[in-house]
Order: C-alpha cells, then structure tokens, then sequence
C-alpha cells in the first residue's frame, strides 16, 4: 500500500499557505482537485450547534501508553509545529488553542449547519454522488434540542440529505423517542455494536452496515456507536441495549461485506480517536475509519497499516472531504482536506438558514435573553479543567452551598471570549441534557478519591479499549495531584478541601454538588437553572487561573 | 439497574477492597485450581477463545462466550472475585460446537480466565481483564 501513501495527498498544505498569504475566500477553503472515483463528506458531534460559536481546542490533551506524545495529543505550539502552521494563521485559531481570545476577534465565529450546508453543496456539484455520513452526537448539546427532543437536528440534517449515521448522546433521548425517529429517518442508522441486551444478538432497529453504488464501485459503510453508553451515560434511559467495541463482530462484518463484493470498507466510528487507532491494528479489511467522539481535528489522515483515520473536529466547526481512487477491489489512493468552516467567509446556504431559523422561532426570545457578560474567555476542553467548568462549579458550591463540586467531563460545549456578553442559550450549549439534575450529596473523602481514581482510569488506562473519551471530571473546592503514569487506585494524592487548606479526610463526610448522575432518581434543580441564577447574581463573570490541580507524568 | 446512589457507592468501595486484597493469596487459589483440573500438565496460550467486554456495563451480569476446537472441558475462573470458579462446560464426543455462553458476577475490575482440556489431552489457556467501574462522566 505504499503507492496508496505516495498518492495520498492532503489539502492542508495548500490551506496554511494561502492563509500565509491572509487570502481566505470560501473558493480558496473549498479548493479541491477532484481525485478518483468516490468521494466521502464526513462530519461528527455536531451537538446541535446550528448557529456559528467560538470553539476552543484543548491546551492539555495528555495521551498515555503508545499514544503519548502521538496526534491527536499534541497542541498548541507543539501542535503547529508539527504540522508547519504560522503563529497567528487561520490554521492557528482553528486547529490549536494559544492566542484565543485575539484570533476569535480577527477571524470571527465558526460553524453554522447553514455554512456547512454550502460546502456539502459545493462538494456535491464536483462529485454529485458523494457520500455524507453523519458520526453522531447530533441530536443533543442545545436547548431547542432539548425542547423538541431532537427533532430541530432532525429536520435540518434531513435537510443535508445525509447517507448513514452512527450514535452515542442521542440514546439519551430514552429508547423510545430515538425508536421513534429512527423508524423514520430518510438513511441508514447504523450501528454494528448496537446489541440487544436480553438476547445478546444485533438489535433489530440498527443495521450494521449499508451498502452504496459509487463510482463503479461498491462502497460498503459499517457503523460503529459509542461502545460505552451504559457507562458513560444513564443505561437506564436505553435499557433494552448493550454496546462495546465488539471489534470480532467488527472483522465479521468486514469479512462478510468483502464476500458480498466491497471494493471499499468505510467504518464510521463514535469509538473517539485511540480506540480506533487501535481497532484498526486489530480488524482487518478496513480502508477508512472516519473517527468521532474525542472532538479531535486533524488536518491529515493518520495511517494504522493500510488504513486511514480521518478526524473531522466538532461543534460543525469543520467538514472533512476525502476522495478515494479505487480499483479492481483495492484502494489505490485518496486526496483529504480538512474544511474549516470560518463562518464570516463562508457564505450561509439560504434555504438552510431559513430551515434553523424555523427551529429555532418558538424559542426566540428564550434563548436571547442575555444573563449576563463574562470578561474571561470561557471554554471547556482540556483533560483538568476549564473556565467555563471553573463558573459551574463556582455555581454549584455557592447556589447548592457545597463543599466541593463535580461537574462531568465532557468535551461539547462552545466558548465564548471576553466582553461577550452570555445569553441563556450560551448556558444550555455548555449544560443541556436529559439528565441535568444538580444532586446535592454526601460523600466521604474515601469515595471521592474511588470517583477520581475511577474517572481518571477512563482516561489514562494505557490501553485505549479501556478509555471512554471524556476528559477528567472538574473539581471545585477541592484540589488534588494526579499522576497520570500509574495505575488504578494510585494516580490521586494530596486532595485538599481548598477552603481551609485541609487534607481531604478519607473517613469524614463532604457536601458534594454535581450534575449529570447516570443514577435514575437523582433529585435536584436542572443545572442551566443554577448556573443562571449564580450568572445573575455575578452580574459581570470573571474566572482566575485555575491551578487546583497538578499534573505528574505528562 | 436500579442504583441508588448509596448502593453505588457501595459497590465502588466493594471494587477497592477487592483491588487491594493481596495478590499473591489470590494467585495461588487460582493457580490451585488450574493446576487441579490440567493435573499439573503444561499449559498452552493459545487454543481456546474467550469473548468479554473490556468494560462491563453490569458488573453482576457480565455476558461472556467460551469456545475451543475439540475441546472436551472448558473451566472459567474469575481471578479476583471471593469465590473464583464460574463454570465448567464439559462437550460429549457428539456434540457439534464446543462453545457455551453465560453471564456472570464481577465483584470488581478483574481477569477472567477460560482453560480448556483439548480431545488430544493438552491444555490451553487464555484470560482477558474486564473492568468494572462507576462510570458516569464520559462524553
């Protein structure tokens, strides 16, 4: 496969040069010489933003065991270097955090379902057959999806004529409402992971893969959820299903559509970027993974044997394209760009602005009225913390009158940059779930530290089957040192409760607040609901450093 | 599946204690009882296939498969649960697939382990670490 490497080519190189030269048009961001004879549109864990947003890429993404050191946990400085990117480019605030606040200034918003929809558009008038596939983590992040349990993503997807779909946050919609949609999606729902639980076989609803005519070539696209649902978010919401990685079942599917005559193997992956790296050193017979689920955007294809893993961001902030030469059964080569979609240049598809704006009316006023302003830039993702975590969990010790707050490591939730000012759909983007309770509890300082330990194996367990792809749950009113290279049961010392500079004692009972319990029954006032009314009684939102937590072994 | 936050809480201390007991004691039973059903014969790694989730989603009811071409016993232990055998499937001469399925309890993040006495006499082994764990801030 070395002529497929030869061949391969990304559009990157031609993106940070034209962006050098601070000439950024929509044709220039769409520049693509059509290649070969399939062509793939992918896109990932938009999380219901359809309107443009600040997003912020992480400046601690620390990768363990074979990934250390290894895209994508590589950032900031470190980050551009690697990929020869200009301090100060477009490329620089797109793909890498460093300079936030002033880039966001010089090079705007990002994202917008209507700006996406221009660029499918424009890719389709080069290759009106190409596929678009959709990695899930679409019908959840904002409060009009919330409020119409998902239909306001369904009607605008639906309106991207998308070909397949694979699913992580939308099972938290319960089983039923996802049923219910599902049953009347216009594409391929997929999932191969996808299990009855009772029956331990493939559910019924969710087929494993579908085929495509492309191209003189048939184009075999095998869905992968995200394995860990049950753990990661509320089982009780999805009981009548099971997931994992299932990578046997994985070869079986790939074994039994090569039989059948695919000439190419997409898999579309919730999986997050390591387990695929993985999976693809494990199941053989896969020419495309397209990742999702870790957020990460790279502006190349990483290769795993003869396999190609592509990364397409989050938050509708970028669109990848890859076009693939395939022949006699073989992928001989593929041409990839990563599109950032800089919502001031590219210009919005009308028909779909018309459809978002249509969702969002009857909330209108809602989701505009503004709370207050934030002098701090606000952000969440990292693998620690984040600003916009640090005022959640600031809402939470004072509104709840906790000793120590948890708020859950997610990776969604847009930024906004100082002096904007933050509306109540800026809270929902950050907080909304169907599970947004703020439980108010006690624990002892024994079981804080099993909670820690637990979180921070999800991340940092060497091997990535064992990861879930979240970051490490946000800790406020308490600080703590975490040693990221040992195991289970050692990475956490020196807690201390950070208001009388006490060790966290193991036996005592603490006020803990938090929010997003995967326990059924947790009792509290919805989180956005608490956050507001702190964010109303702030007035003005400034957030400090936050230096809680020391990081070994990075 | 129906935790409340107490019984939770319950099962992430019962996960520690488990991690913490001493190895070496657990070892030794587990050891005990492979070397009691190989009779101390040598032990192949390979030969026998045994299917688990990396992560359990329901510690106290873990699906897992066990299979060995011409296998005429397959035993399973749980290394670091208090009573460590699970099973032992036993396959006559007439029956067609030499694989069984079953669910069983985790006391905490462990290996499982599958030994199989072969038609020809010879032993194999395989294991596979299933965790388990609170979970709940993934996303």
């Amino acid at each position: 496969m070395a002529a497929s490497a030869a061949l391969g080519a990304s559009g990157f190189g031609n993106w940070a040069r034209l962006a050098a030269q601070q000439a950024l048009t929509q044709d220039q961001l769409l520049q693509f010489d059509t290649f070969g004879n399939v062509s793939l549109i992918h896109v990932t864990d938009i999380h219901a933003q359809l309107k443009p947003i600040y997003f912020r890429e992480p400046s601690v993404n620390i990768g363990v065991g074979p990934n250390r050191g290894e895209v994508p946990h590589v950032t900031g400085a470190d980050f551009r270097k690697l990929y020869g990117i200009d301090d100060g480019s477009p490329s620089h605030y797109a793909l890498s955090s460093g300079d936030f606040s002033a880039l966001a200034q010089e090079y705007g918003k990002v994202g917008g379902m209507d700006r996406v929809a221009t660029v499918i558009n424009a890719i389709r008038a080069d290759r009106p057959d190409a596929i678009l596939l959709d990695g899930g983590d679409t019908w959840h992040g904002s409060m009009t999806c919330l409020r119409t349990q998902g239909q306001d993503m369904v009607n605008v997807m639906n309106a991207l004529k998308p070909d397949a779909m694979t699913f992580h946050w939308e099972f938290t919609l319960g089983s039923e409402r996802v049923h219910e949609i599902v049953e009347g999606l216009p594409f391929a729902a997929l999932g191969q992971n996808i299990f009855d639980k009772m029956w331990d076989e493939p559910a019924e609803s969710f087929k494993p893969y579908e085929f495509f005519e492309r191209g003189g070539v048939k184009v075999a696209v095998i869905g992968q959820a995200f394995p860990y649902m049950p753990i990661a978010n509320p089982g009780w919401m999805f009981p009548e299903y099971s997931f994992g990685i299932r990578d046997e079942h994985m070869q079986e599917m790939v074994d039994e559509v090569r039989a059948q005559g695919a000439g190419l193997v997409v898999c579309l992956s919730h999986n997050g970027f390591d387990v695929d790296k993985k999976m693809a050193g494990v199941v053989s017979g896969i020419d495309v993974i397209l990742t999702g689920h870790t957020h990460d955007a790279l502006p190349e294809p990483v290769m795993v044997g003869d396999t190609i893993l592509i990364a397409s961001g989050s938050n509708g902030k970028f669109v990848s394209r890859v076009d693939l030469d395939v022949r006699d059964g073989r992928m001989m080569g593929f041409r990839h760009k990563l599109i950032p979609i800089f919502s001031d240049v590219i210009e919005p598809d009308k028909e779909v602005a018309a459809l978002i704006d249509e969702q969002r009316a009857p909330f209108k006023e809602e989701l505009e009225e503004v709370i207050g302003q934030t002098d701090s830039l606000l952000y969440r993702r990292g693998n620690f913390n984040g600003s916009w975590d640090d005022l959640i969990c600031d809402a939470l010790l004072s509104e709840r009158d906790a000793e120590i707050a948890m708020s859950p490591g997610v990776r969604w939730g847009p930024s906004l940059i100082p002096g904007d000012p933050i509306t109540r759909e800026d809270i929902f983007n950050v907080t909304s779930m169907t599970y947004g309770e703020a439980y108010r509890t006690e624990m002892t300082g024994e079981f804080i530290k099993v909670v820690l330990e637990d979180v921070a194996d999800n991340i940092f367990n060497p091997d990535p089957y064992y990861q879930q792809g979240g970051d490490m749950v946000r800790i406020g009113g308490m600080g703590y040192r975490i040693d990221v290279t040992k195991p289970q049961g050692e990475r956490i010392s020196e807690m201390t409760l950070l208001k009388s500079g006490e060790p966290i004692d193991p036996s005592r009972n603490y006020v803990v607040s938090g929010w997003a319990s995967v326990n059924e029954g947790t009792e509290g006032p919805q989180i956005w609901d608490v956050v507001e009314s702190h964010i109303r009684k702030m007035g003005t939102v400034t957030v400090g450093e936050n230096d809680n937590v020391e990081v070994v072994g990075a | 599946m129906d935790f409340t936050r107490r019984e939770t809480m319950a099962i992430g201390g019962a996960a520690l204690l488990v991690a913490s007991l001493p190895r070496g004691a657990q070892a030794a039973t587990v050891d005990e009882l492979i070397a009691e059903f190989t009779g101390g014969a040598d032990v192949a790694d390979s030969g026998v296939e045994l299917t688990a989730p990396e992560i359990a989603e329901n510690g106290n009811t873990v699906p897992i498969e066990v299979s060995a071409e011409s296998a005429e016993a397959i035993m399973v232990l749980a290394a670091g649960n208090p009573t460590p055998p699970v099973a032992t499937f036993t396959f006559g001469p007439l029956a067609a697939s030499h694989y069984a399925s079953t669910r069983i309890r985790l006391a905490g993040t462990q290996d499982v382990i599958a030994v199989a006495k072969l038609s020809d006499g010879t032993f194999a082994r395989t294991s596979k670490n299933v965790k388990v764990t609170i979970g709940g801030c993934g996303g």
